[in-house]
């Protein structure tokens, strides 16, 4: 009865939710953190795998437990052990990146309320062994990450011309040192983040027509 | 007085919990479609706002923070709890939205039917929590102040989800492009809303 570690049924929950049911655009999870960390490449990069981390380890847990919690209460178990996963996450963040911690501030917090977590628990670890679960957790995160780290790459490279930190628009270009570039100063405000992520899914539903909405 | 008053309108217009911060946008995205629908929601998130606020805030100063605990025995003045924050706030919201259903549903039946599933669904707003987690970080003098910004940053929400939801009713009858109906137009125009709202960002109070 048991399906070998990588057969074709656990491999399709890792890739699914990479594009055709991808957590931000198709499922609408999870939507906050993913505008407000992503001015920069860095900060949505650690706020992907924290997100990663605690989506597949609450997933094998609540599967694990998934006989033994009694239904009337399952949410506040839910919250319980995300919680207690994203107190683990924030330490070890303030303890070896600080400055990205300072950057992220209410937001790893907010993993709690991250709909992607409750909606993952409630539609598949509830239901499923830990294995699946386990991948389901890291698809449904890698599914967040991608957008995550596509909007950050835009908005860091149009907004302040750099990636990770790094230049990558030279200096010379600049207005200021005599050349005709200047940053879009936009890019890295709030509103952008929703524009940026409309035209994603408008990319997306180009391209995958059976997600398009009547 | 001044002071409260500009922590009113500062959290409704300057730090407004969807545009600025983009707090409970999966509510914020499911909910708009009707003008009806969204105003019940965004009354039931200042409610919720304008209560657990204030009582995080005295968790906050009474018990979880550094010394915070020194009221009890003066032994205890090195205690640092505040790691145990969030946890401690995510049990309060969910109890406390527990405890304001059952009011509601008591004393006030027909809000209570019209409110009908938003309630439950708001222990997880993420701008519920977010409020509390903003308040700690603000460091608030008194417990006024912390109730003032609560009720002003859910009804930021407020005029936030009735306003998208007015527009969605009327795009109902404009030619989208297909691959960007419904969830996508709602992002852009929630975007164009918030770089209207970013013009507020210039007052200083």
């Amino acid at each position: 009865m048991s399906d070998p570690l990588f057969s074709k049924k656990h491999l399709k929950l890792l890739t699914d939710p990479l594009n055709s049911s991808n957590p931000i655009t198709v499922q609408v999870l999870g939507i906050c953190s993913a505008l407000a960390v992503t001015a920069q490449l860095k900060p949505a990069v650690v706020m992907a795998l924290s997100v990663m981390a605690v989506l597949a380890f609450a997933n094998v847990i609540i599967s694990l437990l998934r006989n033994t919690i009694p239904n009337r209460i399952r949410i506040i178990v839910q919250l319980v052990v995300i919680a207690a996963l994203v107190i683990l996450v924030d330490q070890v963040l303030k303890a070896y990146v600080y400055d990205v911690s300072k950057q992220l501030s209410v937001f790893v917090g907010l993993i709690i309320t991250n709909c992607i977590l409750m909606g993952r628990l409630e539609a598949f670890a509830l239901g499923n062994r830990p294995w699946p679960s386990f991948l389901d957790g890291i698809g449904n995160g890698a599914g967040y990450s991608v957008i995550l780290i596509i909007v950050g790459f835009f908005r860091e490279l149009f907004g302040s011309g750099t990636l990770w930190g790094f230049r990558i628009i030279p200096e010379s270009w600049y207005i200021t040192n005599g050349g005709f570039y200047a940053n879009n100063g936009m890019m890295i405000l709030p509103p952008m983040a929703l524009i940026v992520i409309g035209i994603i899914i408008w990319v997306q539903r180009m391209r995958n027509r059976k997600l398009i909405e009547e | 007085m001044e002071n409260l008053f500009n922590i009113f309108v500062k959290s409704i217009f300057i730090e407004n919990m969807v545009f600025a911060y983009f707090l409970g946008m999966c509510s914020f995205l499911a909910v708009s479609k009707s003008v009806k629908t969204a105003t019940g929601l965004g009354v039931a998130v200042i409610f919720v706002l304008g209560i657990t606020v204030p009582v995080d805030y005295l968790l906050e100063n009474y018990v979880l923070k550094e010394g915070a605990l020194a009221w009890l025995n003066p032994s205890f003045a090195s205690v640092d709890l505040s790691f145990l924050s969030f946890i401690m706030f995510i049990a309060v919201i969910a109890s406390m939205v527990q405890l304001v259903e059952m009011i509601v549903e008591k004393f006030a039946p027909v809000l209570y039917n019209q409110l009908g599933i938003f309630l439950p669904l708001i222990a997880v707003n993420c701008a519920i929590l977010g409020g509390s987690l903003f308040m700690q970080q603000k460091e608030f003098l008194n417990i006024a102040e912390a109730t003032t910004y609560g009720v002003g940053s859910g009804f930021g929400w407020f005029l936030a989800i009735v306003g998208v939801a007015a527009i969605r009713e009327k795009l109902q009858y404009s030619n989208v492009p297909a691959p960007l109906r419904g969830l996508g137009i709602t992002f852009i125009v929630t975007g164009l809303m918030g770089l209207a709202f970013m013009g507020f960002m210039g007052i200083k109070l």
